[in-house]
């Protein structure tokens, strides 16, 4: 066999090898649940690896805790606080009225106040917010587990994606199960020892400390259990931001 | 251009039976990464925009004094920088497109290291030989780029000293580094592996030095571009996409 034919067989080999093992990969990727949403189009590729490798890789894994001596001294946030009325006229009585509603796949569709959410087990934590803009600051965050919330609901065993969205119009995000079902995913109420203050989020906001910050949802309204996103629409930045 | 094709041939006559100056698998490599590397250059610029303060440690924002920042607007209207305007965001898109040539440097890296310490190519190729190494060849090659010789035509056939520690260090030195800075910024990756950042001091000491990391490699890929502009960019070039002059010749 001459060299030439030698390597048109070999590269032959390898393309037909790369195309079906692309094949094998993508199929099983797709049954344990390792290709994201915004899998398709010019990053699809790009967010699809990040996503897969990075779901198996933090299968069991914690975000990173710190010392109370690590807090930032003056944590910052981006933005304005909402400033539309019904924002204003709830944060004017305390946010008493404020509901968080839980719907969707769940067994007891319904919502809770902040006294019903401050009534679960206290969670704390000391982690790491990372702004994609890249920035930073680490803060104490007070709360109540997304997945207790969950449970008191009745989730349905089949359910894939958590749906949440905020009182600031137009937004709306979601995350996977294993991270809605995560230890260190927190719904907050509290930060640094104090109610969560306005700027950050509150009076409650999501906090999913292995993703960044813009997953973390500020004024968090709603929470709707599904088992597929239909009708997804990728947004500018990556849907998995454990980058 | 068969002019060139003609002038290249008689120079190289004395090679017409050895192998193509670069193997099929660095040339193809090679420019994947060239792609990879000036889509992650782009990218990385815009990222930095949004917010060109950097700062060592774990944190760092705009309520922290930084350790320097950049003498450029930026795309945050938050941000302080000097400028009485504010960039277009394009923080959206540049992430995507970073991650993703990252991914693809990833796989081509990967691709070109089996292929290199199979085929001994670091060894043959890269690595000095101590003759090289010694102190009055070493000399000769500095003197010789310092005076920017155009080097002879049978230069071309092997790396020269300077050029083969060069290639060594962005191979085995500063591609891993730039990866292993990114990763530590990554808050699910560091989840599952935190000595990725420790060990550097935090999350924004790996952002800082995945910056100088990105530093050093675009002056690597500069003086690289200077120095094949010296040595005769086109036919240089063309050895690169065709393999070797002789290759040429065979076509015509």
């Amino acid at each position: 066999m001459n060299k030439i034919s030698r390597r048109k067989w070999l590269a032959g080999g390898i393309a037909v090898t790369g195309a079906s093992g692309l094949a094998v990969a993508g199929k099983l990727a797709s049954r344990y649940g390792l290709i994201p949403p915004d899998h398709s189009g010019m990053y699809g590729a790009g967010h699809a690896l990040t996503y897969a490798s990075q779901r198996l890789l933090t299968a069991n894994s914690f975000a990173r805790e710190f010392p109370r001596d690590q807090i930032s001294k003056a944590p910052f946030v981006t933005g304005r606080p909402l400033q539309d009325d019904a924002f204003k006229q709830l944060q004017a009585s305390g946010f008493s009225a404020w509901r968080l509603a839980v719907d969707g796949m769940v067994a007891h569709p319904g919502s809770f106040s902040l006294s019903d959410l401050k009534s679960y087990p206290l969670n704390g934590q000391i982690t790491h917010l990372a702004c994609e803009e890249g920035w930073s600051f680490i803060a104490e965050w007070f709360g109540v587990r997304l997945s207790r919330i969950l449970q008191e609901s009745g989730i349905q065993p089949d359910a894939k994606y958590v749906v949440y969205t905020s009182l600031e119009s137009g937004l709306s995000d979601s995350i996977d199960m294993a991270d809605a079902l995560h230890p260190q995913t927190l719904i907050t109420y509290g930060m640094n020892g104090r109610d969560l203050p306005v700027a950050h989020g509150g009076p409650i906001r999501l906090r999913l400390p292995r993703q960044l910050g813009y997953k973390s949802m500020k004024y968090l309204t709603r929470i709707t259990v599904v088992d597929s996103l239909k009708g997804f629409v990728p947004g500018d930045y990556s849907w998995y931001a454990g980058i | 251009m068969v002019g060139s094709a003609g002038s290249a041939r008689s120079a190289f006559s004395a090679q017409v039976d050895n192998p193509p100056r670069h193997a099929a698998l660095v040339r193809i490599t090679h420019w994947i990464s060239a792609l990879c590397f000036f889509t992650l250059l782009v990218t990385g610029i815009e990222i930095i925009l949004s917010h060109p303060r950097f700062y060592w440690g774990e944190t760092g924002n705009l309520n922290m004094t930084p350790l320097f920042s950049l003498p450029v607007p930026a795309s945050r209207p938050a941000v302080p920088t000097g400028y009485g305007f504010v960039l277009p965001d394009q923080n959206g898109w540049s992430r995507s497109l970073h991650f993703e040539s990252a991914w693809v440097l990833v796989f081509t890296g990967i691709l070109y290291i089996v292929y290199g310490l199979a085929t001994k190519h670091f060894w043959k190729n890269l690595v000095p030989d101590s003759d090289d190494l010694s102190g009055r060849a070493f000399a000769a090659t500095i003197v010789g780029h310092l005076r920017f010789n155009r080097p002879e035509e049978s230069e071309a056939w092997r790396y020269n000293t300077l050029q083969r520690l060069a290639y060594l260090a962005v191979i085995f030195l500063l591609v891993p580094l730039a990866i292993w800075t990114g990763l530590a910024m990554s808050p699910a990756v560091v989840s599952a592996f935190p000595s990725l950042v420790t060990s550097l001091g935090g999350q924004q000491s790996a952002r800082t030095i995945h910056f100088f990391v990105s530093l050093l490699l675009l002056v690597f890929v500069v003086v690289h571009l200077i120095m094949i502009s010296i040595a005769g960019f086109a036919k240089r070039t063309r050895m690169m996409i065709a393999g070797g002059v002789q290759q040429g010749r065979r076509v015509v």
